[in-house]
């Protein structure tokens, strides 16, 4: 599987870690709900909750033997097509996160 | 104080870089480099500071040589500044007053082993090394890549000549990889 890096083109998928769904993006933050225990709910969601689609799913791709960049990449499941892929912290950004 | 008097060794051990011809192919142990890394700092701009001491400061994926130091692209923001060791022992003493609190500034000198590979086919015997494609990227280009298990940088300055970097730790390992490659090839 080749994953076409968005800064240093295509590289081979050994160079690599699979880390899982995209969404581990959106931590919850703990001090933003009304009671703890919405907090703790969210929370066991954001652990432990994971739709496991058969098509396009969005997950989190580590370039260990590259730049080390984290990568956001979008990935049919059935046909393992690569469809789209971003780096995480421009993501992360567009959703206000890590300014 | 004590008067010590240490004596410096090569990556590899010896008190002279070992240096070794296989078929077209010279490989031989650097040691005449210091190196830094280069990181900018978040919400700052280190590129006028850059260009000011001629530092350059290479887009991803490529290297780049300047009047006296050269660099390497590491990741975003971040990049690998290489300067003659004899005048540069020092690194981080020169670098640090051009960037002050813009950047941070981490000595590699001894963290690495570099080997130059110089001669004609190189990508024939890259391509049994490692993942990335010396031909198709051609010089002026480096990337951290696999080689023999350990993570490496690759830099070719030309054609003709590539540096690998990999760490100072395995260098018996990185240099036996590449002398056996090269047997196989040539």
């Amino acid at each position: 599987m080749i994953i076409n890096h968005p800064l240093l083109g295509p590289r081979d998928a050994q160079e690599f870690t699979y880390l899982g769904d995209a969404t581990l993006i959106d931590r919850p933050d703990g001090l933003s709900f009304p009671s703890a225990d919405a907090a703790m709910d969210a929370m066991h969601d954001y652990l432990y909750q994971r739709s496991n689609p058969a098509g396009e799913h969005r997950e989190l791709w580590f370039h260990e033997q590259g730049d080390r960049s984290w990568l956001v990449v979008t990935r049919n499941t059935v046909t393992h097509e690569i469809l789209k892929v971003e780096l995480a912290r421009d993501v992360a950004r567009m959703r206000g996160r890590s300014k | 104080m004590a008067d010590l008097s240490l004596k410096p060794i090569t990556p590899l051990g010896n008190d002279l870089p070992v240096r070794i011809s296989i078929g077209p192919v010279t490989i031989s142990e650097v040691v005449d480099t210091a190196l830094a890394s280069l990181a900018q700092r978040m919400g700052q701009d280190i590129t006028a500071a850059a260009k000011g001491a001629g530092i350059p400061l290479p887009p991803a994926g490529r290297w780049e040589q300047g009047a006296t130091c050269a660099a390497f692209w590491l990741s975003p923001e971040m990049w690998m500044i290489e300067a003659p060791f004899a005048s540069h022992e020092d690194i981080v003493a020169h670098l640090k007053p051009v960037f002050g609190e813009a950047a941070s500034i981490t000595e590699q000198t001894d963290a690495w082993a570099r080997f130059d590979v110089t001669g004609a086919s190189l990508p024939r015997l890259f391509e049994l090394l490692c993942n990335y494609d010396i031909a198709r990227h051609g010089a002026g280009s480096a990337s951290r890549t696999m080689m023999e298990h350990l993570g490496c940088y690759v830099v070719i300055r030309a054609a003709d000549h590539i540096s690998v970097l990999g760490p100072r730790s395995s260098a018996q390992s990185l240099f036996h990889a590449l002398e056996t490659a090269a047997h196989s090839v040539f």
